[in-house]
């Protein structure tokens, strides 16, 4: 975490709202579409808050390079990557050590639910592309990435979501956007499945007492179950509505 | 099924043809539709989204204050990337820019540059120290053909909806006045490309005529109908001079129907 | 079952993940199970059949089965033979011993001349498991190199809509259409007619099947589609209803 700035921003005013209007446990609005991509196997698109998040799926295909590949179960890989256009400060198209870091983190907080057994020697191939960033793209990043690979037909055990809570002058809130990430004194990104009420995720960056800790923990799970339910509301819509329109 | 293109499918291409006809039903000089939306990543200074039939390319602007290159002082400094993101297609490996997007790159900018389409002279706050430098990102989302013509335009699109600071020189130093101002456009590039198969020439190719096609043509033209830029690749086959200049006749009138889409005259 | 609980109609659509039921029931397709819970895996439709909970997929990829009919596509020439890719996991290998009967150590070269990269072809699936890649034969009547058709691709569990009970979607579309239609069970499908106009209408009906399945009335409104487009009244009455999965 960055050290304080000279001018400490307010992050929450006198009536307890958050920079953009939000009350301390409330989710930033999220848009969820799934399969909007011609050539990818699955793919999905998220707006939360101002973060634009595009991922697909590719697979399961043969795996490239070939000496990856295992002989009991498919190789999961992941990509997050960033627009050059998508922060403030134009950012360079070449992978950063964060980039990196993130890919891993995101694809070790997906392979438990998925059922990578099924498939030895093959690769599922995902890729996380981040349009506009604005704080939490990694949770963000693993909500659209488990709906693209549900909508590529990969079986799993349940959807993975994720959410992020924090500490933002002093107080405990829900979902960080981009400056209480920067400004605050704590962020801790957690992803979850809900069936198996196992998390997968779990980070932490800053300062929390044990009980802090506890307490944000509760409180992105309880933003995670209010996200699956849109996650499943949209892997259901184009159905739904074809239903509909035909009835 | 891979990217290998199959045999009756390139059979099926020729014997429409023939009949001047292609696999989508279009005719050898329609375009698919464009489909074209601005400003849609707030956080970059110009944004663009173009889908041209099922190709998607998303086009985002960054502008930055940087010093000129030496041998022209009084200039703005214009930069062109492109990514073909592994996501856009089966064929796209991560990693850096391969010889195709460094080609696309390149010809998306070739374009805006030899048009003169930004006025990079009124883009010069102190002689030799600081300009405005402007950094065109084209990123492609959705491979299904034709990703040049795609990438100008959204390229264009983007530039024209570009808002940046209001940057002064003040007592020897660089600072943003409120307001923002827009890019100076005084030319609007547009690319059509021409694939060749079989001896006739289709505008705007899809994906399957591309994966069969001898080799591709792609014009640049201004707003006065000149041609600013040519770029012949996708292949190693070669036209006759009589093919290239009907294409370019074509390519006239087709760039100036497309340029409607974002410049009302 | 009754009394056992369970927690959605059938032909609801369930999402991965989904608590489907609880007790004496047994695993079926696109389902799992933890202690004596039963989840589904994919998007689909739930069913219960005696006592088997199992998930029909809305979009699933194929998985090869040993005696499937496959359409693939050639794409490298090996020294042991041709590689298909017929869509699924791992890249399928048709032996060049497969089709030079007697042990022969072909030349890379000679490959070409029988099946070359781009060529199509129906192929049989008659060797797969966890330890090797699926390996096909072109020995059975039928099979072999397509040579003129349409290729189109749909969900590979949609393949039994398209044929129907005892054959008669599948049927009443080749009689509508007079086209030659053959099914892959890996869902890629080769449609060859007269006109193209008779192969796109084929290929309508069929892209109409691999959409709606999930609805009910399914063969009615093909039925209809497919009248109103020939414009004629001819009696498709010979397809058996059916709204009920397979």
């Amino acid at each position: 975490m960055p050290g304080k700035s000279q001018e400490k921003e307010k992050l929450i005013d006198k009536e307890g709202k958050r920079v953009d209007g939000r009350q301390l446990d409330e989710l930033r609005p999220i848009k969820l579409e799934v399969g909007i991509l011609s050539s990818a196997d699955g793919s999905a698109y998220i707006e939360q808050g101002k973060c634009k998040i595009l991922a697909a799926v590719y697979g399961p295909r043969e795996a490239h390079p070939k000496h990856l590949a295992l002989p009991d179960r498919a190789l999961l890989q992941c990509r997050y990557h960033m627009a050059p256009f998508s922060v403030e400060e134009r950012k360079s198209p070449a992978p950063s050590r964060r980039e990196v870091e993130l890919s891993k983190v995101i694809r070790e907080s997906l392979e438990p639910a998925v059922f990578l057994e099924y498939y030895p020697r093959a690769s599922i191939d995902l890729f996380i592309e981040v349009l506009q960033a604005d704080g939490g793209t990694r949770c963000a990043g693993i909500t659209v990435a488990a709906l693209a690979l549900a909508d590529a037909g990969i079986p799993m055990k349940d959807l993975v979501v994720a959410c992020a809570a924090g500490k933002a002058d002093g107080k405990l809130v829900l979902d960080l956007c981009d400056s209480e990430d920067k400004l605050g004194e704590a962020d801790v990104p957690v992803a979850f499945m809900p069936t198996l009420d196992a998390i997968t995720l779990l980070q932490m960056d800053g300062n929390l007492t044990l009980e802090e800790f506890e307490q944000a923990v509760n409180i992105a799970l309880t933003g995670c179950k209010q996200i699956y339910k849109l996650q499943k509301e949209a892997l259901k819509a184009k159905y739904v509505a074809l239903k509909e329109a035909t009835e | 099924m891979s990217s290998v293109i199959a045999k009756v499918k390139q059979k099926q291409i020729a014997e429409l043809l023939a009949h001047g006809k292609r696999l989508d039903g279009r005719e050898v000089n329609d375009y698919r539709e464009f489909q074209i939306e601005v400003g849609l990543i707030e956080k970059a200074e110009g944004s663009a989204r173009v889908r041209l039939g099922k190709t998607e390319v998303l086009v985002g602007t960054k502008i930055q204050v940087g010093e000129p290159f030496p041998d022209t002082p009084e200039e703005g400094v214009l930069t062109v990337n492109a990514e073909l993101v592994p996501l856009a297609s089966p064929s796209f490996e991560p990693g850096p820019p391969d010889e195709n997007s460094i080609e696309l790159a390149r010809v998306v900018d070739r374009g805006i540059r030899e048009s003169k389409a930004i006025a990079v002279h009124e883009l010069s706050l102190e002689s030799g120290k600081s300009v405005i430098i402007v950094f065109v990102d084209v990123y492609v989302l959705n491979h299904d053909g034709n990703l040049i013509d795609a990438s100008t335009m959204a390229a264009l699109a983007a530039l024209l909806n570009t808002k940046m600071p209001n940057y002064v020189l003040e007592e020897g130093e660089v600072k943003k006045k409120t307001g923002l101002t827009q890019l100076p456009i005084k030319n609007y590039p547009i690319a059509i490309t021409f694939a060749k198969i079989n001896g006739k020439m289709v505008a705007d190719p899809g994906l399957e005529e591309e994966q069969v096609m001898d080799a591709r043509l792609t014009m640049v033209f201004d707003k006065n109908g000149d041609i600013c830029a040519i770029q012949k690749g996708g292949g190693s086959g070669s036209f006759t001079a009589q093919q290239i200049v009907e294409a370019a006749k074509i390519g006239q009138q087709k760039s100036a129907e497309l340029r409607k889409l974002l410049v009302k005259e | 079952m009754k009394g056992l609980p369970v927690f959605f109609e059938k032909r609801e659509i369930v999402t991965p993940g989904d608590l489907l039921a609880e007790g004496d029931y047994i695993v079926g397709e696109n389902t799992y199970r933890e202690g004596d819970k039963f989840y589904a895996t994919r998007l689909g439709l739930v069913d219960f059949v005696d006592k088997t909970v199992i998930v029909v997929a809305l979009h699933a990829f194929y998985v090869p089965r040993v005696g499937d009919t496959v359409i693939g596509k050639v794409v490298e020439l090996t020294i042991a033979g041709w590689l298909v890719d017929i869509k699924a996991p791992q890249p399928a290998m048709l032996r060049a011993s497969d089709v030079f009967e007697r042990s022969f150590k072909p030349q890379r070269d000679e490959l070409p001349g029988i099946f070359d990269i781009g060529d199509l072809v129906i192929t049989k699936v008659i060797a797969y498991d966890r330890t090797r890649d699926p390996q096909l034969t072109v020995r059975e009547p039928g099979l072999g190199k397509i040579t003129r058709g349409q290729i189109m691709e749909i969900t590979p569990t949609k393949i039994p809509r398209v044929i129907g009970k005892k054959g008669s979607m599948i049927t009443m579309i080749k009689e509508q259409t007079g086209c030659h239609i053959q099914l892959g069970q890996n869902g890629v499908v080769l449609i060859s007619g007269k006109t193209p106009e008779n192969e796109q209408l084929a290929m309508m009906a069929i892209r109409k099947i691999d959409e709606e399945s999930h609805i009910s009335g399914l063969t009615d409104r093909i039925t209809e589609m497919m009248k109103k487009i020939k414009g004629s009244e001819k009696n498709a009455g010979k397809v058996t209803r059916e709204g009920e999965i397979d």
